[in-house]
């Protein structure tokens, strides 16, 4: 049977046909889906972790205990889970394990483009990388295999495009292998140095034997047709080049990027007249070549930022360009927006007012930096807005807590933020912290989290109490606002800013899409009250917009959260 | 066959992802290789979204680029213009009449050009208006313009109304199945 499947999803079957029995992950676009169709079945057990170093140590637990685990991030998340990865490298694993990594080249939903093959490189573990849906399930499957064969987490890296794609699977049924019985192996899983170090050798052993068994894997595939052009590629490039080049080149197809093969590139090579790489972001597999003196061409004529495309490696290749319409005039500009009826709008409008230093975090309200609410002056990475503001308080001496905040949504001080409380706490500043609690993970499309209430399976779990927890870090100041009452939150801002102390507020309110949450009616312009003096627009809400020189408000968008009805000062917008 | 190009394009939040779907379910029920690439995440609400649908014998690339569409299926009017340069020469357009201001009109910051449909039809282009948003009303619900459009798409498509129904109930849960076979009656009467 064949269906029509995302890569994720696909990734899923994967996990399910494998026999994969443990599924701990933390959401990030573009890999949320993994996990979240692994929760669909039964068979997999399946969580949502705080952070991907839990998720990726529960994962690396549960190989030990012998059964097949998997653990799933976006690139920036491996960064966070990089530590147990590191190690793992080195204990090997008793059941398989598998790590999804997607990567966004792009930028479509991240805060940097970096390359995860340089994390499977650095960590000595084995890396996948498919093509397409199908690929996604098969290289899942053999990719249990190789880490039983090798003794170590192998990661599957995706990009957003083989992550997001749809293509047809074709589905099999699940198999689970017998489990491996835990046996104690100090040596193997106590990573003190005298175990390590016998360790270390046994990783270089098993990467040579990797790179041997590259060789000769059907993983990797030569494709002869015009050998006039050679192409060695892997993942969405190959798809790219065949589209871009069809029969008028050969391709090597690297479905295993780390260890690479020498001897099938050299023979690849040897039989085509002009070689090119092409690879998505980093000189990898180029670097590969040219270092083992085979004559490529790579970053030479292909960039190494954002998306390779077709049409990219026909510009490179054929020098064609296509003959493109235009509208002929400026087409505005449709950032995304906070939703109408967002809570994080109320407090970046009373943020905006304040006129305050802003430290950023990684969530929807990351929306708040845009117009017109301009209300952010730094984000950085999960977690950096209570730990860069510390910092930025300390440094700067004198009263800069008076005019600074930190924000950070709910799950994203659950993941990173509340170490950096502590650090507040610990080593007093007298830092500003905003939790914008809205009860959801919202960017990444609304997971559970350990303030929910939800585990992912949907069931009830404990939840993180935020006020006893800020309390029990050190906090002593901590106030709950609701961020549809402006006047409120403002004036509660205000005082905790006036404090000499370190402080939480915490914004409440559910995201505005939750489904169990209740709306009131769309609210309306009252023609005759309105003067047309767009003091509404300020709070950049996508449901209001001036026709005819009055406020006009779409009822199709607008959920009367009432937040435009308290700053009109006519009274103008009404029930 | 050469492959196919289709392009939705849109406003984050406005259902693009619902219509690939069924665009995606109708490929595979007349034999052909597809590949759907969406936008994902909470985030893209609001902003400009876009969805590639290509079918053909086998289809390599999941993305649309410059000049490739065969078709465009705009959700909102300004989109048509801002994704123009992507429609293949001799490509056509079926879009819904609605407008929605982005932020930096509604700031004052942008100006939201006049008669976009009727600029793009004097360049040669085959546009296909229709009341998408209205005609979703009268069906029961806005939120079925989507199907709406999907009813105007399958007029220009060749292929028999009847595998639009069936992808139709494969797509739409039962409960919503009335309300959007009768949007995609009336996206189909509309041309």
């Amino acid at each position: 049977m064949k269906k029509l499947m995302i890569g994720n999803e696909a990734f899923a079957r994967g996990l399910y046909e494998a026999g994969c029995e443990f599924v701990s992950s933390y959401p990030g676009t573009p890999s949320t889906e993994v996990t979240e169709f692994a929760a669909k079945f039964e068979e997999i057990y399946a969580e949502w972790a705080p952070n991907e170093k839990v998720a990726m140590e529960a994962a690396l637990g549960a190989s030990i205990a012998g059964k097949r685990s998997f653990c799933g991030m976006k690139h920036v998340g491996l960064n966070v889970a990089a530590d147990p990865l590191y190690t793992a490298g080195y204990t090997g694993v008793n059941g398989g394990m598998v790590v999804c990594v997607a990567d966004d080249p792009g930028l479509h939903s991240s805060q940097n483009e970096q390359d995860s093959r340089h994390h499977a490189i650095a960590s000595k573990v084995l890396m996948l990388e498919p093509s397409d849906s199908q690929e996604c399930k098969d290289f899942t499957k053999q990719a249990f295999e190789l880490s039983e064969k090798f003794d170590c987490p192998v990661i599957v890296r995706l990009t957003t495009r083989i992550a997001h794609s749809q293509s047809q699977v074709e589905l099999c049924d699940r198999v689970v292998p017998e489990a491996k019985p835990y046996v104690k192996t100090p040596s193997k899983f106590v990573m003190m140095p005298g175990f390590a170090k016998k360790r270390h050798p046994v990783v270089e052993q098993k990467l040579r034997d990797a790179a041997a068994f590259a060789e000769t894997s059907p993983l990797n595939k030569a494709e002869y047709n015009d050998t006039s052009i050679g192409i060695i590629t892997a993942g969405d490039c190959y798809v790219y080049a065949k589209e871009a080049m069809g029969d008028k080149a050969s391709y090597l197809k690297l479905g295993m990027v780390n260890p690479l093969p020498l001897n099938i590139i050299k023979d690849f090579a040897a039989k085509c007249d002009k070689v090119y790489v092409i690879e998505e972001l980093d000189d990898i597999i180029e670097t590969h070549c040219k270092k083992n003196g085979i004559d490529v061409i790579g970053k030479e004529i292909f960039p190494r930022e954002f998306e390779i495309s077709q049409a990219v490696v026909r510009k490179a290749l054929l020098g064609e360009e296509p003959d493109v319409m235009t509208f002929g005039e400026d087409v505005p500009v449709r950032p995304p927006v906070m939703c109408a009826g967002c809570p994080h709008r109320g407090l970046f409008y009373c943020l905006s007012q304040l006129g305050v230093y802003v430290s950023g975090d990684i969530g929807c309200y990351t929306l708040g930096a845009a117009a017109p609410l301009n209300a952010m002056d730094t984000t950085i990475c999960m977690g950096a807005s209570i730990s860069a503001l510390h910092g930025f308080n300390k440094a700067s001496g004198g009263d800069t807590y008076k005019k600074s905040v930190a924000v950070i949504g709910d799950s994203t001080f659950m993941h990173s933020g509340m170490t950096g409380l502590v650090n507040v706490a610990y080593n007093a500043t007298n830092t500003t912290t905003i939790i914008l609690d809205n009860s959801i993970t919202g960017m990444t499309g609304h997971q559970q989290n350990p303030t929910t209430g939800k585990n992912l399976k949907g069931d009830p779990a404990a939840a993180v109490n935020l006020e006893a927890l800020v309390k029990a870090i050190g906090i002593k100041s901590v106030r709950v606002v609701d961020p549809y009452h402006m006047a409120e939150t403002k004036k509660v801002i205000e005082e905790e800013l006036a404090k000499d102390e370190p402080s939480v507020i915490i914004s409440r309110r559910p995201c505005a899409l939750l489904k169990y949450v209740k709306h009131n009616p769309p609210v309306h312009v009252d023609n005759d009250k309105c003067v047309g003096c767009k003091q509404c627009l300020k709070v950049g809400c996508p449901a209001i917009s001036i026709k005819d020189k009055k406020s006009v408000i779409d009822h199709t968008l607008c959920v009367g959260c009432g937040i435009c009805k308290e700053l009109c000062k006519l009274n103008a917008i009404v029930d | 066959m050469e492959t196919k190009s289709i392009m939705i394009v849109g406003v984050g939040g406005q259902g693009t992802l619902l219509a690939s779907r069924i665009l995606g379910s109708v490929f595979l029920a007349e034999g052909y290789d597809v590949k759907v690439s969406e936008v994902h995440g909470m985030s893209q609400r609001g902003g400009s979204v876009v969805t590639y649908v290509k079918y053909g014998e086998k289809v390599y690339s999941p993305v649309v680029e410059l000049g490739e569409a065969d078709l465009i299926i705009s959700f909102e009017q300004l989109e048509c213009a801002r994704w123009l340069p992507y429609l293949k020469k001799g490509g056509k357009i079926v879009t819904s009449d609605q407008t929605l201001d982005p932020m930096p009109v509604i700031t004052g910051a942008a100006v939201y050009p006049e008669n976009i449909l009727g600029k793009i039809e004097a360049m040669g282009v085959e546009v296909t208006a229709a009341p998408a948003l209205a005609l979703a009303e009268q069906a029961g619900t806005s939120k079925a313009a989507n199907v709406v459009l999907m009813g105007v798409v399958s007029k220009k498509l060749p292929f028999e109304e009847s595998v639009w129904q069936t992808a139709l109930e494969q797509c739409v849960p039962a409960k919503f199945l009335e309300l959007n076979k009768k949007a995609f009656a009336l996206g189909r009467e509309a041309v």
